[in-house]
């Protein structure tokens, strides 16, 4: 059976404000969906409700991965069970190092039951694993000695990003804006190596404002997103609209989501 | 009067009931073998008596009789932690008799757990215990001591040194830390017993680490050890002590004094990780100077212990001299932890620095306690102060008393001192890969302390990081 990523009539509230209202999404393993829409409108925040943040309340509705409700379930085990998001602006931890950070999840999201304290991943596979990887991401292999996202430039940040994903190979994938803040070489190549380390065989959500992560990465569905509330799915045609025309006619066509700030 | 306590039983001299007295689960005692103490409490008797067991000179029995006297003169320190110690209710000596070897299984299996999740070497795991003898580091140990008699090294401990290196020894002993200087400086030099010696001649540098349970006998760690380190002119040593491993002593209170001499273009390093039982006050006195152009680098890292008070500090007392401090302090629940550094520039062009970090947790408090100070004349001296706190929960604390002192106008001082929290954002992007919240808050805080952690020996930093991760385990969500 294919992995399915079921999201149903999901509510979510930061600090007591409601964010998403109602989104429904069926995300099968093997398919690319576009999420796109204008800022505020809550891309992100359906990201960080599916990996389980804890700031991002549920107050109606269901996550499921294969029938199986996620909601109860802490960031941590989400991620054993196959999730993934590339964040945006992801967080700096000073003094750890990518690779110790990355030796110890690639050890939990491939052996999701293993205890704490128990063996990581042999040292020397790992290590020609993750030089293998960084060499196809054009890399410098100096990076895994520095800390996680400890002063990192934008780009570094999206490609240690997607150095991640490379690694963790989850079974769906969030890219929440991984094409921001890089200019058109770095985007290519961002783009290029989601395809390349295998991210036609996982479920991916791009949530982008622009079509240019999806050139290599084509959707099978699109998604826009209006004040919480998915209005309208259509093909790749859909994002390619959106990206030359913006989105007046969806506005027009959905006058009360379009209303509300 | 000498009294040899493997013979006749002298007076005042009480055998312990192993029955009433074995409470302390981390006694290693054996019951079959009755160990020798002096009584409880402190006076002129007990410290006769330490001398005539340790058969020493008198200028060493005076010194002791004259500390007393001052221990006894001085009030109880009235800043730092509180403390509350029945000095008459504590032994301050005692003298394992010769017979009293232990075997490795006669050490409780929950000390043995401990050690085996800290991953701590054979060798050092069976000196924790108490264990003596035959094991492959006495082999190492005798070859270390070869090579380093050979380049005119002595490194013992300080006992045997008052026997066989007297006329060295009085020379520096007591110089660096007066017993005048404090209270517990006063009662370790009344009736301090075991600790390191180590005198390194001119020009010799030796290249790996001295460590402490190299030196294997059964008064390197007591509860009152006096460590007196003399590096001659452009000689260059490493020397680490303790470990990570909890350390159990049978009373409550551990007070111990270090006195390092740099000399001329030398060069020492003195590392310290120590982890106390939560019962112990932890009260010691650390201090080098350094002479010109010399290097001091102190590498201190304090865990457990009910109260820890321990400031080392380095006094640059000529020209060129350089003092370096890196504290770490982690405390936990009922723990207070008052550690910090003292600089003092004595001298022109002396550089300073001092990297604090410390972390709370479960209601633990951390002080950090610094003092930099620049004498009149000390033309050119620069200070640098850096003080890091990490806290891991609204119950825990930290606090930051800094006190500087400037004599002088043409010199350049800075600090700086830096409060976080384990951040909500930071769990959360390290458990969305995976890590459990234990595993992500634990490699939150190595990564704080690693600045420091990367200054240890190898095995030392393995070592503390894993014990971070013991100390972390259970202790959130």
């Amino acid at each position: 059976m294919t992995d399915q990523l079921k999201i149903e009539n999901l509510h979510v509230s930061i600090n007591e404000k409601p964010i998403l209202k109602g989104v429904n999404l069926t995300i099968r393993r093997g398919e690319t969906h576009a999420l796109m829409g204008p800022n505020g409108s809550g891309k992100s925040t359906l990201g960080f409700a599916i990996m389980g943040h804890p700031a991002y309340e549920i107050t109606e509705g269901d996550i499921f991965l294969n029938g199986e409700s996620l909601l109860e379930k802490e960031a941590d085990e989400r991620a054993r069970a196959g999730l993934f998001m590339a964040f945006q602006r992801p967080t700096s931890v000073p003094g750890v190092k990518m690779a110790d950070f990355l030796r110890h999840s690639t050890t939990n999201v491939r052996n999701p039951d293993r205890q704490e304290g128990e063996d990581l991943i042999a040292m020397k596979e790992f290590r020609k694993e993750l030089k293998e990887k960084m060499a196809q991401l054009q890399m410098d292999p100096e990076f895994a000695r520095r800390y996680v996202n400890d002063g990192f430039s934008g780009g570094e940040m999206k490609r240690a990003e997607i150095l991640q994903l490379a690694m963790l190979q989850p079974k769906f994938a969030i890219l929440d804006e991984t094409d921001s803040g890089l200019d058109a070489d770095a985007v290519r190549l961002a783009s290029q190596s989601i395809a390349d380390i295998g991210g036609q065989e996982m479920g991916l959500l791009i949530i982008t404002h622009h079509d240019k992560l999806l050139v290599h990465n084509p959707p099978d569905f699109a998604h826009v997103i209006l004040d919480g509330k998915i209005v309208e799915t259509g093909g790749a045609e859909l994002a390619a609209e959106l990206h030359t025309k913006g989105y007046e006619r969806i506005r027009a066509e959905h006058p009360s989501e379009a209303a509300t700030p | 009067m000498s009294i040899d306590t493997s013979s006749t039983e002298p007076a005042n001299i009480q055998p312990v009931d192993p029955l009433t007295d074995g409470i302390n689960k981390y006694d290693f005692r054996t019951e079959t073998k009755a160990v020798f103490k002096a009584r409880k409490g402190v006076d002129k008797e007990i410290i006769h008596q330490i001398s005539d067991i340790k058969n020493e000179p008198d200028w060493m029995r005076q010194f002791r009789l004259k500390s007393l006297e001052i221990f006894e003169s001085k009030p109880m320190p009235n800043w730092g932690g509180a403390i509350n110690i029945d000095f008459d209710d504590i032994y301050y000596y005692l003298k394992p008799t010769n017979e009293q070897g232990r075997t490795w299984d006669e050490v409780p299996d929950e000390i043995k757990e401990t050690f085996e999740k800290l991953g701590i070497p054979e060798a050092e795991r069976k000196f924790l215990a108490g264990v003596k003898a035959q094991f492959e580091s006495e082999v190492v140990y005798g070859s270390l001591q070869e090579d380093l008699a050979k380049k005119g090294v002595i490194f013992t401990d300080t006992d045997t040194a008052v026997r066989e290196h007297s006329e060295l020894l009085r020379e520096y002993f007591g110089t660096i830390i007066p017993p005048e200087d404090n209270k517990f400086a006063a009662l370790n030099s009344a009736v301090w017993s075991g600790g390191s010696f180590i005198y390194v001649p001119p020009g010799v540098e030796i290249e790996f680490p001295l460590q402490a349970y190299f030196r294997i006998n059964e008064e390197s760690m007591g509860q009152f050890e006096r460590t007196l380190i003399i590096c001659d002119e452009g000689s260059k040593i490493h020397y680490v002590e303790g470990c990570t491993a909890p350390m159990y002593t049978s009373e409550s209170l551990h007070s111990a004094v270090v006195e390092v001499i740099v000399k001329k273009n030398a060069r020492c390093r003195y590392s310290t990780i120590q982890n106390w039982a939560n019962n112990i006050y932890n009260l010691v006195t650390k201090r080098a100077v350094a002479h010109e152009d010399a290097v001091m680098e102190w590498v201190d890292g304090n865990l457990g212990s009910q109260l820890t008070m321990k400031y080392p500090a380095v006094v640059m007392a000529e020209p060129g001299a350089r003092g370096e401090i890196l504290s770490i302090a982690f405390s936990s629940k009922g723990q207070h932890q008052d550690a910090g550094a003292k600089l003092i520039h004595a001298a022109p062009n002396t550089t300073g620095q001092i990297i604090s970090k410390s972390i709370s947790k479960d209601g633990g408090r951390s002080s950090y306690r610094g003092l930099a100070k620049v004498e009149k004349g000390a033309i050119g001296a620069k200070c640098n102060v850096v003080c890091d706190a990490l806290i891991l929960d609204p119950e825990s604390r930290s606090d930051t008393y800094p006190y500087i002192e400037i004599g002088e106008q043409d010199v350049s001082i800075g600090h700086e001192a830096s409060v976080s929290r384990i951040g909500e954002e930071q769990l959360f992007y390290l458990m969305s890969r995976g890590l459990s919240e234990t595993e992500a808050s634990t490699m939150i805080v190595n990564g704080f302390i690693e600045p420091l952690v990367k200054e240890l020996p190898m095995e030392y930093a393995v070592e503390l990081n894993r014990l971070i991760q013991l100390q972390m385990e259970g202790s959130v969500g």
